[in-house]
């Protein structure tokens, strides 16, 4: 992340993504698939060597250049706006205001305890409490004599899908593929995102 | 992080004046009022520089009326119209958070002489 200055000078937290250039691997229909759908590519892989025999004729198949990722993208119809095999999508699809949802894998927590979890206000530390932060009770007695499920208990924490909803972008700089969204985005420095365009 | 710095390069401003912690500072500031614009001046002691890139501040000291004040701006805000040094300080750290803690006689610095 990095910071902007907006028109008054105030400061705007930005994350900067590398967003495309993706070019549209696979035109995936109803007819033939069963539903209506794109495939498309990220981050071209310029080693030939590394590219799989199948992925290889993959990509011959449609003549565009092996990309390192590969993720497939749900339309609700074959109606328009419609999308060619070979077809590039870039940064250029996002306009300066327009807000957007970000899907990414968040950063790896490990066993976490559940204050740090589920925001467990936990015990005081001090004047002779010896309840710091531990879970408690987990339920009453003989009815229902067993816990629920899915109730909140300490555990791995992070490393799951996370979705981050109406992002404002900030600046769209189409010359070196970057887009600047106000706010944090999951996962580490370098992970993989999607961005989705809001309806 | 190349990438990062390709992004804030073309926003950071060029000749910087050279200043560091323990230099008396002016910094001359944009106030909106209402639709006019006028200049503000902060002038005190610099007791901190921290970051990097565009994100870089200092933290300005001076006591008004008995009261300390301290007030931290980005080095690269367009709001900051010049920082001027008005002294040089002659200081043995970093961060000159001591100086909170003294007041009067014992909450001066020495000035940098270079011969």
């Amino acid at each position: 992340m990095t910071q902007l200055f907006d028109e008054n000078g105030k400061v705007v937290p930005v994350t900067v993504i590398e967003a495309g250039p993706c070019p549209v691997v696979q035109r995936k229909t109803a007819a033939i698939d069963g539903y209506e759908a794109i495939q498309i590519g990220f981050w071209p892989q310029l080693k030939a060597k590394r590219v799989s025999r199948p992925m290889r004729g993959h990509f011959e198949k449609v003549k565009v250049a092996p990309q390192k990722q590969l993720r497939e993208f749900r339309l609700e119809s074959a109606a328009p706006p419609s999308y060619t095999v070979g077809q590039v999508l870039t940064v250029a699809l996002f306009g300066v205001g327009e807000k957007v949802r970000v899907i990414g894998t968040s950063k790896g927590k490990g066993f976490q305890g559940g204050v740090k979890r589920w925001g467990y206000r936990g015990g005081p530390e001090t004047h002779g409490s010896m309840f710091h932060r531990a879970p408690g009770s987990i339920g009453a007695s003989s009815f229902p004599s067993r816990v629920f499920k899915g109730h909140h208990m300490p555990g791995r924490m992070g490393g799951a899908l996370t979705t981050v909803k109406a992002l404002k972008v900030v600046k769209v700089i189409p010359e070196q593929n970057l887009l600047l969204v106000r706010g944090a985005v999951p996962g580490p420095a370098g992970g993989l995102l999607t961005i989705l365009k809001r309806r | 992080m190349d990438t990062m710095r390709r992004v804030e390069e073309p926003l950071l401003k060029r000749q910087l004046p050279e200043f560091f912690p323990g230099d008396t500072v002016k910094v001359q500031l944009k106030v909106h009022e209402g639709d006019k614009e006028r200049i503000q001046a902060f002038e005190g002691i610099v007791i901190r520089r921290r970051g990097d890139g565009l994100r870089a501040t200092f933290t300005v000291r001076k006591v008004t009326y008995g009261v300390g004040v301290e007030r931290t701006f980005p080095i690269h805000s367009p709001l900051l119209e010049k920082i001027e040094r008005t002294r040089r300080g002659r200081v043995r750290r970093a961060k000159l958070y001591y100086l909170r803690t003294l007041k009067g006689k014992a909450a001066r610095i020495r000035e940098h002489r270079t011969s």
